[in-house]
């Protein structure tokens, strides 16, 4: 394996932190999730690094526990995207004929509204909790895994390889599995993590817009929402959400882009 | 016939399939999904008798045909129904809405579409010098923080901190023009930082493909400037991948408007489906979601279609 450059170095570092602090929350954060511990809005200090929120819970606690949730929420969401996505996609690719066709039409249909409004659309009619969100952000993302999935297997279902499994008499299952599915993982892997942060985005527009994770769950998004009044008197409290999420949005990025860089030098393209 | 008209002809009418088939979707969406309306609207403690009633009201105990006829027979001569919260007519609710967002979306992209079309250019004049260093870090910081944040961190600068312009922005009647223009410059700036870049880096990318061409390096050895060679060689071929770029980035907008509308409390099409959005308002959320639909597969429409008559081998076939 070559040296890492720097750029990659800290997306991954960054990364990381973001996804420990999700995971170790309980035992990171200085106070509970919903635990008043002062006046609202009191500034930065000694005791609350973040200062405190619109009904005085400290927003350090606040960010971490958010974290957990929107992290969370968001992996899940682009874990659901893939597995359908891509086994979709791959099924697609190998079966070709009505398969395909009806497969391919129904996600262009899908991929015809914005997701944002599919999504409100859906949210007006469905119980709006956690496992709600992850099912209906991971279905409308998978869209764009399928399409992606299925231009990447096409091209490796025309392989040698993969004729002479067929030939060899292998079940379907086998084909997309141990022979499609292994060299068609490089560019999956560098549009995961595109795909996990359009959902960190997607959940948080969810969330500010009060339809996504519901108070007093934290989450990224629901803390710009709680904080906005803030804004005209000048706190900046709904700001910090601002940095983590781009700041996490900058490094997965970085971290993507090494990923396709290094599969890109290893198979001379990125395959679709 | 002339192969541009079959072409177009052919583009509009998957367009009007499209536009029926996303109908189809909406009203699938809202009421063969295990989620109830009846029961959305009254909540988890709605006694069976109230929700029978309710269903009764609504007409819920059609079959689901029925309904979707119904509903589509409306919408086709302009009836979007009435409110269930307020009993209001829909369409004349969404009337002057849609004439806000159109506004706001309007000056943001009269104000974007320019912008990235000169600071693509310029990208592409000063490729991999410091112009386009700047241009691309700025524009991908701006694309990386979802709008609403964009929004309040506008707030925070331009209205609270250097007293530019008002935070929210108010619009009513009889408002001259100066006024709304300040009153919606906020919300337009973070639409305009939401989509200008990607039409930027979408047409540096498609100039560049285009500089590549050898007419571009006869016109280099002939010794025109390099601006002039962008401008008169280069930009005229690019024109099709552009203006597609440019309608796509619209199609973009109109989804931006729904977040930044709330943001900034503008009395918009974007704003009115939030909030019966989370009143479970079901035939407010399906007609505008079906005018954002529309508008939304138009603007792509029209962008595939600008593309075709924008391409001289298809305008001038052998």
């Amino acid at each position: 394996m070559r040296r890492m450059p720097p750029s990659a170095l800290v997306g991954l570092v960054l990364t990381g932190t973001y996804f420990a602090a999700a995971l170790l929350a309980p035992w990171i954060a200085p106070y509970g999730m919903a635990e008043i511990v002062g006046d609202s809005w009191e500034p930065w200090s000694a005791t609350s690094w973040l200062g405190t929120d619109s009904i005085g819970r400290d927003l350090l606690s606040r960010m971490i526990w958010g974290g957990q949730t929107t992290i969370l929420v968001a992996a899940a969401a682009t874990a659901l995207s893939f597995t359908l996505g891509s086994i979709l996609g791959f099924t697609a690719a190998v079966q070709g004929g009505w398969v395909d066709q009806a497969l391919s039409r129904g996600v262009d249909l899908m991929m015809a509204i914005p997701s944002l409004i599919t999504a409100l659309v859906v949210l007006s009619v469905m119980p709006v909790t956690i496992p709600v969100l992850i099912v209906v952000m991971g279905v409308l993302d998978a869209t764009r895994v399928f399409r992606l999935s299925r231009a990447v297997a096409a091209d490796i279902a025309a392989m040698d390889y993969v004729e002479a499994a067929r030939l060899r008499g292998e079940r379907q299952g086998w084909i997309v599995f141990r022979e499609i599915l292994p060299n068609a993982l490089s560019p999956l892997v560098a549009e995961l993590g595109l795909r996990f942060i359009f959902a960190v985005l997607f959940i948080s527009t969810l969330s500010f817009l009060g339809l996504g994770v519901q108070p007093p769950l934290a989450d990224w998004g629901g803390i710009v929402k709680e904080n906005r009044e803030g804004i005209v008197y000048g706190i900046p409290a709904a700001l910090v959400p601002a940095v983590a999420i781009a700041t996490l949005a900058i490094s997965v990025n970085l971290v993507a882009d090494w990923v396709l860089n290094r599969t890109a030098s290893l198979k001379g393209g990125r395959g679709a | 016939m002339h192969p541009v008209v079959t072409l177009v002809a052919r583009r509009v009418a998957l367009g009007l399939i499209l536009l029926w088939a996303a109908s189809v979707l909406i009203f699938v969406g809202t009421t063969i999904l295990p989620g109830d309306v009846a029961q959305a609207i009254l909540g988890q403690s709605a006694t069976p008798v109230s929700l029978a009633n309710l269903r009764e009201e609504l007409g819920l105990n059609e079959p689901a045909l029925t309904r979707y006829l119904d509903w589509m027979g409306g919408v086709l001569r302009g009836d979007l129904g009435t409110a269930l919260t307020n009993g209001e007519d829909i369409a004349t609710a969404m009337g002057r809405r849609l004439g806000n967002t159109l506004l706001l979306a309007g000056v943001a992209a009269a104000i974007a579409v320019p912008l990235a079309l000169l600071l693509g250019i310029v990208a592409v004049r000063f490729r991999n010098r410091w112009p386009d260093r700047a241009i691309s870090t700025v524009t991908l910081a701006a694309i990386s923080v979802p709008e609403f944040l964009l929004g309040y961190l506008v707030i925070y600068v331009l209205a609270v901190q250097w007293r530019v312009f008002p935070s929210l922005a108010a619009v009513y009647d009889g408002m001259g023009w100066a006024e709304t223009l300040n009153a919606i410059a906020l919300p337009v700036i973070v639409l305009v930082l939401a989509v200008l870049g990607h039409m930027m880096r979408m047409t540096r990318a498609a100039i560049l493909n285009v500089m590549q061409a050898p007419y571009i390096e006869t016109a280099e050895l002939k010794g025109l400037r390099p601006i002039a060679v962008i401008a008169r060689h280069a930009f005229p071929n690019a024109v099709a991948p552009v203006v597609n770029v440019v309608t796509i980035n619209l199609a973009f907008l109109v989804v931006g408007v729904v977040v930044v509308e709330v943001v900034f409390v503008y009395p918009g099409m974007g704003q009115y489906l939030v909030d019966h959005v989370s009143k479970r308002d079901v035939p407010v959320v399906q007609a505008s979601g079906l005018v954002f639909a529309a508008v939304y597969i138009g603007l792509n429409l029209v962008a595939d279609v600008v593309s075709i008559l924008a391409n001289p081998r298809l305008r001038h076939p052998r």
